[in-house]
């Protein structure tokens, strides 16, 4: 076979090129048999290889003092102290789960679990990121999405405790699905899935292999289109029950030093995590024979064995000796356990069937031989502009406010949270629904806040500046509770890249996370990268990098809710407004405009917002603190009273010129928090923001059971949170 | 402990952390129950649930001593999946079906204390509030009509849902269940089964202490406890 000879439509079902098959037959000094040619494919399919985006994710910022593991692992890993390592990373299941919501929202969770397990960690808790079209046609999409995610995190018993939910007409046909796991591992006991040691025997525990989800990977790499549901059989099915024995038997190796490390089976399957594990270590090979793999269904070949995207499934390198060790860990649980072969010194990927031989590849082409694809990004055209001043000006704010609590994006998410158990594990000290969640690590004062975030209308509208955004509101979210920000993963969703403009919106959406992390000091550990989110060519959606953020507080005790908390404390916008009525929700709910610049962002100004509120959290002068985001400061101080039971009596507005009264209310100026604290703590308070150079302004007292501003607007809280809560489900 | 179980690991927590008593943790294949006072059941899926919540569990080699153990009078207490298999066991009557709503709920809910004599409960106040969370999607407690006004003439019903003044209500009942039952007892008083978690709301720090009220009730009596 060769180069010219090999069939196009063969390649097209492994989804590699003409051009890249000519490299495998270069590199290889012959064409590769079939066996080789699927492992190829799914290797260098986007989904495992990267090969649109890695020249770009160089450009991010790994480092810090309490990274321990960067990318390139099964999750990254950073100090917290106390002898402790947060685990954590971000994953998408976007495509499974437009075709298939329920299964592929629940094998996205079990999948960012397991790679948390790999670490040698314990999974605390979950989040989920998700974008859908409107409803109600998305309807099917949200609840099997929902249902999907509660299904298998509440039988695995990990809490659910965050994560955020839009809707934008561009998610109709491709709904996000990004699933972020956190865990705690001792420092010290914290595996790196490295097949070292040659002679080291490779185990298969956990499930058995069928023939789900074969090309799986390539599927993901691949445009939606008519024929997608056809490949309903590339999206796996979950067992969380069988997961949960998995969780537990892997911490249970932790009692033998027999485990040299452990690799989730993700994407292409045993292919992937055998010459993932193996290309990690320098001139390691596996040698591995499938007629050992145990299997779910007869008639398998060695080409399903190797590409089964079965679940559930992890590979364990032992010691070699100490097999009978860990196979018996394993059968407490009831787990299957088989050795399927060997780690080699000679950098090849050996499979053989009983006596024959099946595949035999150089690691380093699997894992790094994809020829990265040169793609060029043009930019996309200028997004509407805004003309504010043609804006009618704000005639009844309480209707406005109340109609933007009822709107989708705004809408209270309590519907969605109370079907996830968010408590199980006894951690959860901030339960969902306010900024971040708080964990706390037992058994020390240390507590985790957790948030993903991201307004993709702002990255639809300014890449660059719409990725800074999302790094700078996840980091206001583990400020709000009195937690430094600490470290990133992120999910980059994004269309076609081999269209110039998508390609463009990646270019500018990296630069733009650098840029902000770089400024706030936050390394990117972990991540993935989701590309062709766009349906046969039309309706790609908005550029979306998710932004997963861990931060820590050394004392739990110190943390800050965003609900009111004190009848007659003072309530305080801490930050400047400006007339940010770009991209805005106001724009979009009331005015039906998507259009302008997201709001401008002064990266040094957020920095000093963030240490002014973490001063005073620390120094105990708050008993409030919340995030001004979409909606801006009305939303944001409405959100405050409905999650603390308690209204607010303020003076009439009066905002100074230029800033307009509707910007005032709900501009979406970033680097803006709401904090209420006892009038005693005032002057303390004035003192750290004038050493911080940041304004702040009474807005009005905490107390009774209305939002009022004298003379402009009465609501009672009643009216206000039925507003808010009857919307959404 | 089956396989599929996770609040063990909660149930232990406030066992031996927060309350300091004695802690044996059992294995669903075990045999023994190793000279315990109090066994718990604590929530999970068992066995996945795919079946029917605790239809498979009740099936498991311990719940065969366990069965013995409160037929002798021993305390057994199941909590959210507990109670479904103690149920499936036969040693609590009813059934536990899908919520009202279908859906999985967590959430918190007020449960007014309906009998404080006993061991579970003495350290309640009669007619007392507790604010304790529930996590279930079959939490529906269901009986024939026979079997719950003998439940309710022997006052074998032990936690209702109610509003946060104690009155039950309609509105107070999250999951649909008969007479607004989260929690009913045997005839003999040893055998509790409840829906919501009083593992979730010992510490104030996860928003209530009032579950460690019955942990505190049963420690006095049963100085070993077994979460099994």
């Amino acid at each position: 076979m060769t180069a010219q000879s090999v069939d196009e439509r063969r390649l097209r079902e492994v989804a590699l090129t003409p051009e890249e098959y000519r490299v495998i037959v270069e590199e290889l000094k012959r064409a590769p048999n079939e066996v080789e040619l699927g492992m190829l494919g799914v290797l260098w399919s986007e989904h495992c290889s990267y090969k649109s985006s890695k020249a770009l994710l160089r450009r991010l910022p790994s480092t810090s003092p309490a990274v321990i593991q960067g990318p390139g692992e099964n999750a990254g890993a950073v100090n917290i102290g106390e002898g402790w390592a947060a685990v954590f990373k971000i994953e998408s299941h976007n495509h499974p789960s437009a075709i298939e919501p329920y299964q592929g929202a629940a094998t996205g969770v079990g999948g960012i679990i397991r790679d948390v397990i790999a670490m040698g960690a314990r999974p605390i808790a979950l989040l989920d990121s998700l974008r859908f079209g409107p409803q109600p046609a998305s309807s099917h999409h949200v609840e099997g999405v929902v249902a999907g995610i509660g299904g298998y995190g509440n039988c695995i018993g990990i809490p659910t405790v965050g994560g955020e939910v839009y809707f934008e007409d561009c998610y109709a046909n491709n709904p996000l699905v990004n699933a972020m796991c956190v865990g705690l591992v001792r420092v010290d006991r914290l595996m790196r899935a490295r097949a070292e040691g040659t002679g080291n025997s490779l185990m298969l525990v956990g499930a058995d292999t069928g023939r789900d989800g074969i090309h799986g990977a390539s599927f993901a790499s691949l445009e939606l289109d008519e024929t997608s549901s056809e490949r309903r059989p590339a999206v796996q099915v979950g067992n969380p029950f069988l997961e949960k024995c998995l969780l537990e038997a892997c911490m249970d190796l932790a009692h033998t030093d027999a485990v040299v490390a452990i690799q989730d089976l993700g994407a292409a399957g045993l292919t992937s995590s055998v010459a993932e594990c193996a290309g990690r270590v320098s001139g390691a090979g596996a040698h591995i024979d499938v007629s050992l793999v145990p299997r779910r269904e007869r008639g398998m070949s060695p080409y399903h064995v190797m590409l089964s995207e079965s679940q559930e499934r992890m590979l364990v390198v032992v010691e070699r000796g100490r097999e009978a060790e860990v196979e018996a860990i394993f059968q407490a649980w009831d787990l299957t356990s088989a050795v399927i072969g060997h780690v080699t010194d000679d950098s090849y990927l050996t499979v053989v069937d009983g006596p024959a031989l099946v595949a035999r590849l150089p690691i380093g082409l699997l894992t790094d031989g994809a020829p990265l694809r040169r793609l060029v990004g043009v930019a996309a055209e200028q997004p509407p502009g805004l003309d504010i001043d043609a804006l009618p000006p704000l005639v009844d704010p309480g209707a406005a406010l109340l109609r933007l609590l009822a709107s989708p994006n705004l809408s209270s998410r309590r519907g969605i949270f109370r079907r996830y158990d968010h408590m199980v594990g006894d951690a959860t000290v901030i339960p969902p629904g306010g900024d971040a969640a708080m964990l706390r690590v037992k058994g020390t004062r240390l507590g985790l806040a957790v948030t993903t975030d991201c307004n993709s209308r702002y990255c639809h509208l300014d890449p660059h500046l719409g990725a800074q955004l999302a790094v700078a509101e996840a980091a206001r979210n583990i400020v709000a509770t009195g937690a430094h920000p600490l470290a990133v993963t992120d999910c980059l969703n994004f269309a076609n890249p081999d269209r110039p403009e998508v390609y463009w919106e990646m270019e500018e959406t990296v630069a733009g996370l650098a840029h902000a992390c770089r400024a706030l000091d936050l390394p990117i550990v972990s991540g993935n990268v989701s590309l062709y989110n766009d349906s046969s060519g039309e309706s790609a959606i908005y550029p979306t990098p998710v932004v997963g953020m861990v931060g820590l507080i050394d004392d739990y005790g110190k943390r800050l809710a965003a609900g009111l908390r004190t009848e007659g404390d003072f309530v305080l916008l801490i930050g400047s407004s400006h007339n940010d009525l770009g991209g805005s929700e106001y724009l979009q709910v009331e005015h039906g405009m998507v259009a302008g610049r997201p709001p401008a962002l002064d990266l040094a100004r957020e920095r000093a917002v963030h240490r002014l509120v973490l001063v005073a959290a620390e120094n105990g002068l708050l008993h409030s603190a919340h995030d001004c985001a979409e909606g801006g400061m009305l939303v944001a101080l409405a959100e405050c009273c409905l999650l603390g039971g308690i209204g607010v009596r303020c003076p009439a507005i009066r905002p100074e010129s230029p800033l307009r009264m509707d910007a005032a209310l709900f501009g979406e100026s970033p680097s803006r928090f709401i904090v209420s604290l006892p009038s005693r703590a005032m002057p303390e308070l004035q003192s750290l923001a004038r050493r911080h150079h940041v304004e702040i302004s009474l807005l009005g007292l905490a107390g009774g059971d209305t939002i009022e501003f004298e003379g402009q607007l009465r609501l009672p809280l009643v009216e206000i949170r039925q507003a808010w809560e009857g919307a959404l489900i | 402990m089956f396989p599929g179980t996770w609040s063990d690991r909660d149930c232990g927590w406030v066992i031996d952390q927060v309350l300091g008593a004695d802690l044996q943790y059992l294995w669903h294949k075990d045999a023994d129950l190793k000279g315990c006072d109090c066994i718990i059941l604590p929530g999970g899926f068992a066995y996945g649930d795919y079946l029917r919540t605790g239809a498979i569990a009740r099936f498991a080699p311990v719940m065969e001593q366990v069965s013995e153990f409160a037929d002798r009078g021993g305390l057994v207490w199941g909590i959210c999946n507990g109670f479904q298999i103690l149920c499936e066991a036969g040693l609590l009557p009813g059934a536990l079906i899908r919520n009202a709503s279908l859906e999985f709920r967590c959430q918190w809910t007020n449960l007014v204390v309906e009998r404080t004599d006993l061991p579970f409960t003495s350290q309640c106040a009669e007619r007392e509030v507790l604010s304790v969370p529930i996590s279930h999607g079959e939490g529906n407690y269901f009986a024939d009509p026979a079997t719950l006004s003998r439940l309710e003439q022997r006052g074998q019903v032990v936690f209702r849902y109610c509003d946060a003044s104690g009155r039950v209500t309609n509105s107070a009942n999250p999951n649909g269940s008969t007479h607004n039952i989260a929690g009913i007892v045997n005839a003999r008083g040893n055998v509790l089964g409840m829906m919501p978690h009083p593992e979730r709301c010992s510490e104030p720090e996860l928003g209530s202490t009032d579950g460690l009220k019955l942990f505190r009730s049963v420690a006095p009596s049963a100085m070993k406890v077994l979460v099994s």
